[in-house]
């Protein structure tokens, strides 16, 4: 056991998966030799040979249409994207086919692959390095959509996700690469996916969260709690498929809710989450949804990022709106 | 100045338009495997005619025939061995025939039914890609498993040239040539994406010299000589199964037909180009051929077209007795295991479905 940061934590379950299932290769641009842009494939290149650790052409489509090939032949291909900026084209293969396969054959090949790539703002990166745009992929039929928030989530969720039977595209939140440590157990152990995790039980208020952003909420539910608010905190972990019972359950105890996401607002997953609450736990509710998210805007460039990421006082503030609804 | 590289891209055909031949044939030439040919190019003309009169009568979805096209893909399925891997596009129905796909799962799946792709043989071959050149990276990666593994396989990806022009294939033919990866890409030239004519899709020679740019041996064959396409399949998949890396061939043809049903291409094209294209279709000059030299005459095609015709007829009632699956079948292929989140979506599928039932 070993205090890790979240892309530590990334790279043992890479290394665990390699170790435990030769059919697990990972591919991208820069991922061999030089280890990945954010180290998340450092050694693997060394360990497991050039053949498993491969260094692909700089060209996307082909890094997401060869890791479906591959995985219907009977690998376990773990694709990095570098920045979900430059994951576009691989949309084409992860709609087309890769969420598709089993279905379109009745079973008869599946496409167990893992779309890697990170993901968020707030690292001052260039134009086209910080969006969330994980909704695009959440709206795909077949396909699963994890995002970890701590480095023991993100070691057992990619382990889960490697060893899943199906295509899963897994964004790890970057500004959270090296934001803290935490005791990881490299036990090869999972973590269920299709499942959100509470992170703060409370009695008042319900916020829904993931990625990044969990940071933030969790900041603001330490402040409510001075306040005299108690707040629940989801990480929901799994965007797709949601596992609204637990958010459900949640929020028919504490009545309110306030969804919080770095992602644009308009179909963004909190807008999916706020609809079936609206249509499954209405009864339930003592104060209108409310959604703190991205603006429906361009990410800006670093100067003004700050302004655009939903900030601990924009959370406050929908904390305090739904918490005075009467 | 110095010279950096020089390129050279050569053209093979061995029998004319009349099967008379062009040059020496292959020496170790195999007439009997030749009339296997033909019977399938036979089969394979029979069947698409048949499938579209089922399109017509509202039997069949939209197909897309290969009418003056059937030499490439029966030259190039049985250039492979068994456990090679296909890796279609949806013009190459004949070539999934050749390897043993049912007629009757053909009909199946441009009937509109998913089971259609669920092959009972060549298990592991791919389903038709529809979205053109997409498919070709699957070939990259289904050949780096078969060369991480060391297996003596090989893949072979299908196309068209309309998607010559596509980044997937250039992406592909690039990654398969780093990666020195046992695949062939075989490039269907049949002149025309549906209404764009080849010489508006590149301003390309030929689509065999955009091999020499992924650094992989590119060849141009003429795809109405069923002789010339075997050879030069054949050749480039022995050379990747010996661990020599890719290849592409492009086998110049023209579409006789339509693009697919759903198509009218007296719209686009006059019919005198057409019927130029006629007489160098593939069948008359095999045909000639066989005969010349014994192994084929009027009897055995008149038996061969009744034998085929029978069985088409066969996969045809096969096909329509396949009962309309449950609608909960949509849920049940997507994932290994259905997730919770779709439990309730699935049930009320199928209520609405058994509900219809009651209601008829």
């Amino acid at each position: 056991m070993a205090d890790t940061t979240l892309i530590g934590a990334v790279n043992l379950a890479l290394a665990r998966a390699m170790e435990e299932d030769e059919r697990v290769l990972v591919l991208g641009e820069d991922v061999g030799v030089n280890g990945g842009v954010f180290r998340a494939t450092e050694g693997l290149h060394q360990r497991f040979g050039a053949d498993r650790v491969i260094d692909t052409p700089l060209a996307e489509l082909a890094i997401g249409g060869v890791a479906v090939g591959m995985a219907a032949a009977g690998l376990r291909p773990v694709a990095e994207i570098q920045f979900m900026g430059f994951i576009y084209p691989t949309i084409d293969q992860m709609l087309s086919h890769a969420s598709r396969l089993r279905n379109r054959t009745r079973g008869r090949l599946t496409c167990p692959m893992v779309l890697r790539a990170p993901f968020g703002g707030g690292i001052h990166a260039p134009e086209h390095h910080s969006e969330s745009t994980e909704a695009l992929f959440a709206q795909i039929p077949g396909l699963r959509v994890v995002v970890p928030s701590t480095p023991k989530r993100a070691y057992g969720l990619l382990l889960a996700a490697i060893r899943d039977p199906d295509p899963v595209v897994f964004l790890e939140p970057k500004r959270l690469y090296r934001a803290f440590k935490q005791m990881v157990k490299d036990d090869g152990k999972a973590l269920e996916l299709d499942r959100c995790f509470v992170l703060r039980e409370g009695h008042d208020l319900t916020m829904v969260t993931w990625g990044a952003m969990t940071q933030e909420t969790l900041e603001a539910a330490d402040k409510l709690h001075q306040e005299g608010v108690s707040a629940e905190v989801i990480d929901v972990a799994t965007l797709k498929p949601l596992d609204m019972p637990t958010i459900l359950a949640s929020v028919e105890k504490t009545g309110r809710c306030v969804i919080v996401h770095e992602a644009a607002r308009i179909c963004g997953v909190g807008a999916e989450i706020a609809a079936s609450l609206a249509s499954d736990g209405l009864l339930s509710l003592l104060a209108p949804i409310q959604r703190v998210t991205g603006y429906d805007t361009v990410m800006p460039l670093p100067r003004l990022e700050a302004c655009y990421l939903p900030s601990v006082d924009r959370i406050l503030a929908a904390a305090r709106q739904v918490m005075d609804f009467s | 100045m110095t010279e950096a590289a020089r390129f050279v891209i050569e053209h093979i055909g061995f029998l004319d338009p009349k099967g008379e031949p062009l040059q020496d044939l292959p020496s170790d030439l195999d007439l009997d495997a030749l009339v296997e040919c033909y019977r399938a190019m036979v089969r394979l003309r029979r069947f698409d005619a048949k499938a579209v009169a089922l399109q017509r009568t509202g039997r069949l979805g939209t197909y897309a025939v290969s009418l003056g096209q059937e030499a490439i893909p029966i030259g190039v399925a049985s250039a492979m061995r068994a456990e090679d891997v296909l890796v279609p596009s949806y013009r190459d129905s004949g070539a999934l025939a050749w390897r043993g796909v049912g007629l009757h799962e053909l009909l199946l799946y441009w009937g509109g039914d998913e089971r259609g792709s669920d092959f009972a043989q060549s298990r592991q071959d791919f389903p038709f890609s529809i979205p053109v050149a997409s498919h070709c990276l699957h070939a990259v990666g289904v050949s780096y498993a078969i060369k991480l593994r060391r297996e003596p396989k090989v893949a072979v990806c299908m196309i068209g040239d309309g998607a010559t022009s596509n980044g997937a294939f250039y992406e592909a033919i690039n990654c398969a040539g780093v990666l020195n990866v046992p695949v062939v890409f075989v490039i269907s030239n049949n002149q025309w994406a549906i209404s764009v004519p080849r010489s508006a899709q590149t301003a390309a020679e030929t689509l065999a010299q955009k091999a020499i740019a992924a650094g992989m041996p590119g060849v141009q064959v003429d795809g109405n000589d069923l002789i010339a396409v075997r050879q030069a399949t054949s050749e480039a998949i022995e050379r990747a199964r010996n661990g020599g890396g890719p290849s592409l061939i492009e086998a110049l043809t023209y579409r006789l037909s339509d693009h697919t049903t759903a198509d009218d291409a007296s719209r686009y094209r006059a019919a005198d180009m057409v019927e130029a294209a006629q007489a160098e279709e593939p069948m008359t000059r095999l045909r000639a051929f066989l005969t010349a030299s014994g192994h084929w005459d009027n009897k055995m095609e008149q038996d061969l077209v009744e034998a085929i015709d029978r069985e088409v007829d066969e996969a045809v009632e096969r096909y329509l007795a396949v009962p309309v699956e449950s609608a909960t079948a949509m849920f049940d292929h997507l994932h290994a295991k259905l997730p919770l989140a779709l439990k309730n979506q699935r049930e009320a599928a199928a209520s609405e479905t058994s509900g219809d039932h009651s209601d008829g």
